[in-house]
């Protein structure tokens, strides 16, 4: 593997006296989609939190491009190039659907990505545009969240749980939408609870448990007896 | 009957100053749920600023906005930066203590800077113009401070909903972390919140300097006006701000009419009135 994107370095997570991750190591080479699943209470959204900057870390637990990111602040992290689509969508509701999107656009990275790209990507939001964000679906907000993230045009986008609590037509259209938003070489961490959707998309995977990485490896090479005594800690 | 008339518009034009006194408060308290004590002693701060201005330069107090107002919103971004941010949690007492230490200090050292002497900022022949509507005397320097109030809760209005710092204001008041990850920084947005707050406050003292003495005592008692007219409006609601203002001043007007004592008192009256009968103001703030 060429010089990783993202390394984790022996990555601790803390809440008050609380450990929720011990000593993670991960390389994300650029270009790879990688699966994060885990029982819940794993430790994948503290994972996204850590990474994303909303937990400080040691610097050099987190790197990026080279880059030790572990001991900045979220919007320091934006601006480095991660972008992150939060559990529950958390759209701002005081703003519209298109100042959410606009506001995602605030780090001002070059790229693909810009409004008339999100609404080609999601039409049914050009037509909400004026919308109080929090009068759209599920599945309307999802693709906000999403579309929200991706207008700061990031090297790397996480993904937490973002099939939670929708409809499974909701989930197959976000789905459907994934690989068009990949192909741009961004690189993507997708956490969730739906294994055989998030595998269907990754090339390679790591099983959190108790958090600590129980199982990595390629996609294909994984066996299902495998991912479940992983992801349960006990033998198939 | 005409006197009657007098009274309520009077009290109407007194309401845009509290108005003034009450949007730097209501920006403040809506952007980071921070209840500023010491905002009726940075309005007294904003009027002393304004004497000095216009004493060392000899220029006119509405002149004197021109470097009054800046350096006020400096005051505030630094105050913000420095002191205000490490007080924000979910804990909403800090701030409440803080701010209240903040007034104590900012009080003694007018004070210690200025002495207890009453002062008036010297607008010249504006202070006394009046013109004359429909039998009605109606003063030059009350109609401008009402026509100023419209003009600053306008603006504020329009920075709040047309422009990216009010979409980030408002963004950073929905949910603080994830307006971080939109690559907002909290604390700048906040020190920008503040700074904008005590431009405004800057306006508010100086009007009220050119109105009426000032000394570096009555703090407490427009920060009394300004929560009024905040919570009589509405919270989060800017034009209700100005509502509740007038609702404020015309109670004043009219009680000080019914009898001259009675103005301040009138005044609280109608706040609790309101307070009872709609605990949210009479214009809250609609949540989506």
């Amino acid at each position: 593997m060429s010089d990783p994107l993202l390394k984790l370095s022996g990555l601790d997570a803390h809440y008050g006296d609380f450990q929720a991750l011990f000593g993670l190591d991960m390389d994300i080479a650029a270009g790879e989609v990688i699966a994060i699943i885990g029982a819940n209470g794993a430790g994948k959204t503290t994972l996204m939190r850590s990474i994303s900057g909303l937990l400080r870390n040691e610097a050099a637990q987190v790197t990026f491009k080279g880059q030790a990111i572990g001991e900045l602040r979220a919007d320091q992290v934006a601006y480095a190039g991660i972008a992150l689509v939060p559990e529950g969508r958390q759209l701002f509701p005081s703003l519209s659907v298109e100042e959410n999107l606009r506001l995602g656009s605030t780090v001002g990275r070059p790229g693909p990505w810009s409004l008339d790209a999100v609404y080609d990507l999601f039409p049914i939001l050009k037509e909400r545009r004026s919308q109080a964000s929090t009068s759209l679906s599920g599945g309307q907000q999802q693709m906000v969240a999403i579309g929200r993230a991706l207008m700061s045009n990031p090297e790397l986008i996480l993904f937490d749980e973002i099939s939670l609590g929708l409809a499974p037509v909701i989930i197959k259209s976000i789905y459907d939408a994934l690989p068009s938003i990949i192909s741009g070489g961004m690189t993507a961490l997708i956490v969730e609870q739906d294994i055989t959707k998030a595998l269907a998309v990754s090339s390679r995977v790591y099983c959190l448990q108790e958090g600590r990485v129980s199982l990595t490896g390629r996609v294909e090479d994984i066996t299902r007896d495998q991912i479940t005594a992983a992801y349960f800690g006990v033998d198939a | 009957m005409i006197e009657w008339i007098n009274a309520i518009v009077q009290g109407i034009l007194l309401g845009g100053l509290y108005a003034l006194f009450a949007a730097g408060l209501s920006l403040i308290f809506g952007v980071m749920r921070l209840v500023n004590i010491a905002h009726g002693d940075l309005i007294i701060l904003a009027a002393y600023l304004g004497l000095s201005t216009t004493i060392l330069l000899g220029v006119h107090p509405f002149v004197a906005l021109l470097i009054v107002m800046p350096a006020m919103a400096g005051i505030g971004y630094i105050l913000q930066r420095g002191l205000l941010n490490q007080t924000l949690g979910s804990d909403i007492l800090p701030p409440l203590l803080v701010t209240f230490g903040l007034s104590v200090i900012v009080q003694n050292a007018l004070l210690e800077g200025y002495t207890a002497d009453p002062q008036k900022l010297n607008a010249g022949a504006v202070e006394t113009a009046s013109i004359a509507v429909g039998g009605l005397s109606l003063g030059v320097l009350p109609l401008l401070t009402f026509g100023i109030a419209i003009v600053v809760i306008a603006g504020l209005q329009w920075i709040f909903y047309s422009t990216a710092l009010g979409c980030g204001f408002r963004a950073v008041s929905d949910n603080q972390d994830i307006a971080q990850l939109m690559g907002l920084n909290k604390a700048h947005i906040y020190g920008l919140a503040m700074a904008l707050a005590l431009a405004v406050t800057a306006i508010a003292g100086i009007l009220l300097g050119v109105r009426t003495s000032f000394d570096p005592a009555i703090g407490g008692g427009r920060l009394i006006f300004g929560f009024e007219a905040v919570i009589i409006g509405g919270l989060g609601n800017i034009w209700g701000t100005l509502a509740g203002g007038v609702i404020l001043g015309v109670a004043q007007t009219i009680g000080a009419k019914i009898d001259p004592g009675w103005q301040v008192l009138a005044g609280h009256i109608a706040f609790l009135v309101v307070l009872a009968v709609r605990p949210n103001g009479m214009f809250p703030r609609v949540e989506h």
